[in-house]
């Protein structure tokens, strides 16, 4: 299975990041990884959460603008150069880049990386070619 | 079906006659009753009698609203206050409201036309109409209602708002007409999807809306999550309320009820009467209306007449889908727009849902339109260059419709206020 994230729609005003953590809170959802795009008028909220159905329903419920899609999850060495190397790797085979962020997993050892690419299976084809620890749904949710 | 075929199918000719011959008997009670018209008359030099033909309509003066603020509250009735059963109000937003009086005869008539309005919709004694437009002052309420009654249909008078008793009442009821405001008529489609109540099972054939400007669009989409037949609703305070014209399942005109409201388009410019097909101010006379004669008075709406026959038989006069109102006119950087005009480029882009709002700033000594566009889950993307470019999209839409360009905004869904009456899109901030 794929691993989903969930982005949402923001506008730009005071209160509303926490409107929406607020509900997922509400619907004890924890979140697992989450980064936030921006811009003057309006933000985009990424999230992978444990249980993104129902998260999505959440949020809905509560008149959020709600999309799912599939991200690629690697674990990456917590050493210097490590996230080059796999941006190498997609460079080398001609990948886009969308979006990435990262986190650290509650061991330390290794660091997730959340991609997006142009093309999913692409991507994640070229990085399971190169060796490179590709997470499963299920390894992500449980960190 | 036609529910008075004798009035609706007559032969031009012979409603020509019974037009001139209303008329002339109108003119002579404004004129002898009302201390307004009589005055207008004078000054104009013009006696009733001058009435010979039809045309002759042009000689008499126009009647605006002022003229009506001026009057209040009673001053344009033509009989004693204690023959006057009934009286409506405007809503006043734009200052005292103008006052309607109807005597007993003209409550009837009211409900003849809105039977008429309602028999186009499909409405008959079997139907179940839930209304929900406003009861009270509006005369939106209680005009559906006595159309409602006189057919002898079951009318539910739900009233304005209350959403949740309405999609109670639609489901329990199984009522089969609705009649509402188009933008109600959309929220209330949000609603039942939202409630999670299956289309399906509702009963609803037909819509009769109106009180606002709206689309075909608008109606396309109502007509898909509703099931329905949408069709419109025109009318006024100042002339009686709704049912002066109504629109039949051809879909390509509103029918003026020319046997009791006598229709001109003007130009709003140099109010000289238009040919038939041209755009431009409607201007209505009321012919049988005995406790307010109404003479020429200025819609202030934008239409044009159409006179070609049309297929469901009836011969009156049609009138365009209201394209906007002289008084909304927005003039950005010296060019005349309609609000209209951006609602339909904006609607053309596929996804964008029909909730917006146009506000015009004057930042820099120039002209700036915003509109703001709710983001539904078509447009939305999980990529900031998705959505830029979605906003971009619609930018460029409109400017190449209505050649000025416009900044869009993409607001969340549901921000936008929902109307239960009119719907306000646009938000003049400009200090002129």
């Amino acid at each position: 299975m794929e691993v989903k994230q969930i982005s949402l729609f923001l506008e730009n005003k005071k209160g509303r990041l926490w409107e929406a953590l607020n509900v997922l809170a509400k619907a004890k959802i924890n979140i697992r990884a989450l980064s936030i795009a921006d811009t003057s008028d309006f933000g985009i909220l990424r999230l992978i959460v444990p249980e993104p159905e129902k998260a999505k329903k959440a949020l809905e419920k509560n008149n959020f603008t709600v999309r799912e899609n599939d991200v690629i999850a690697v674990g990456v060495s917590d050493k210097p150069g490590g996230l080059a190397e796999i941006l190498k790797i997609l460079t080398d085979a001609d990948i886009n880049v969308e979006y990435m962020y990262a986190f650290v997993e509650k061991s330390g050892q290794k660091a997730i990386v959340v991609l997006r690419t142009d093309s999913i299976s692409k991507g994640k084809k070229a990085l399971k070619q190169a060796g490179v620890t590709v997470l499963s749904a299920q390894q992500v949710y449980s960190l | 079906m036609i529910w008075d075929k004798q009035a609706e199918c007559m032969r031009i000719k012979e409603r020509q006659a019974l037009q001139l011959e209303r008329l002339k008997a109108i003119v002579r009670r404004a004129y002898k009753n009302v201390p307004y018209y009589k005055k207008r008359f004078d000054e104009l030099k013009i006696k009733p009698s001058d009435i010979k033909n039809l045309s002759d309509i042009r000689k008499l003066p126009f009647t605006t609203k002022t003229d009506l603020r001026e009057g209040y509250p009673f001053g344009l009735f033509a009989v004693p206050r204690k023959e006057i059963v009934e009286v409506h109000t405007s809503s006043g937003t734009t200052g005292k409201p103008t006052v309607s009086g109807y005597t007993r005869k003209d409550i009837e008539i009211w409900g003849e036309v809105v039977a008429r309005a309602l028999t186009m919709c499909g409405a008959t004694k079997d139907d179940i109409i839930q209304n929900g437009y406003g009861y009270g002052l509006f005369t939106g309420g209680l005009g559906i209602h006595y159309g409602a009654q006189r057919i002898g249909a079951t009318v539910v008078p739900v009233s304005a708002g209350q959403t949740k008793r309405h999609l109670d009442i639609m489901q329990d009821f199984g009522s089969t007409i609705l009649t509402c405001t188009p933008s109600y008529a959309l929220y209330l489609t949000e609603a039942v999807a939202e409630a999670g109540i299956n289309i399906k099972k509702l009963k609803l054939k037909a819509g009769c809306f109106g009180a606002e400007m709206w689309t075909d669009r608008m109606r396309d989409e109502i007509e898909k999550r509703f099931h329905l037949l949408a069709l419109n609703i025109y009318g006024l305070t100042e002339i009686i309320g709704p049912g002066v014209a109504q629109e039949c399942e051809q879909k390509n005109g509103l029918h003026i009820f020319e046997d009791h409201f006598y229709p001109e388009v003007v130009s709003p410019d140099t109010l000289e009467p238009l040919p038939d097909g041209e755009k431009g101010e409607l201007v209505l006379t009321t012919l049988t209306r005995d406790g307010m004669p109404m003479i020429r008075f200025r819609t202030r709406d934008i239409t044009a007449l159409r006179r070609e026959p049309c297929k469901c038989g009836r011969t009156l006069v049609r009138m365009d889908r209201i394209t906007g109102r002289t008084d909304d006119m927005l003039k950005i950087r010296g060019v005349l727009i309609f609000p209209y005009q951006i609602e339909k480029a904006l609607l053309e882009v596929k996804g964008v849902e029909p909730h917006y709002q146009i506000i015009v700033t004057r930042p820099q000594h120039l002209d700036e339109i915003e509109v703001q566009v709710e983001t539904s889950k078509k447009l939305f993307s999980d990529e900031i260059k998705g959505l830029e470019e979605i906003r971009k999209k619609i930018e460029k839409h409109i400017e190449n419709s209505i050649g000025l360009r416009v900044k869009v905004t993409l607001v969340e869904p549901k921000t936008l206020p929902r109307s239960e009456g009119k719907a306000k899109r646009v938000i003049d901030k400009r200090q002129l």
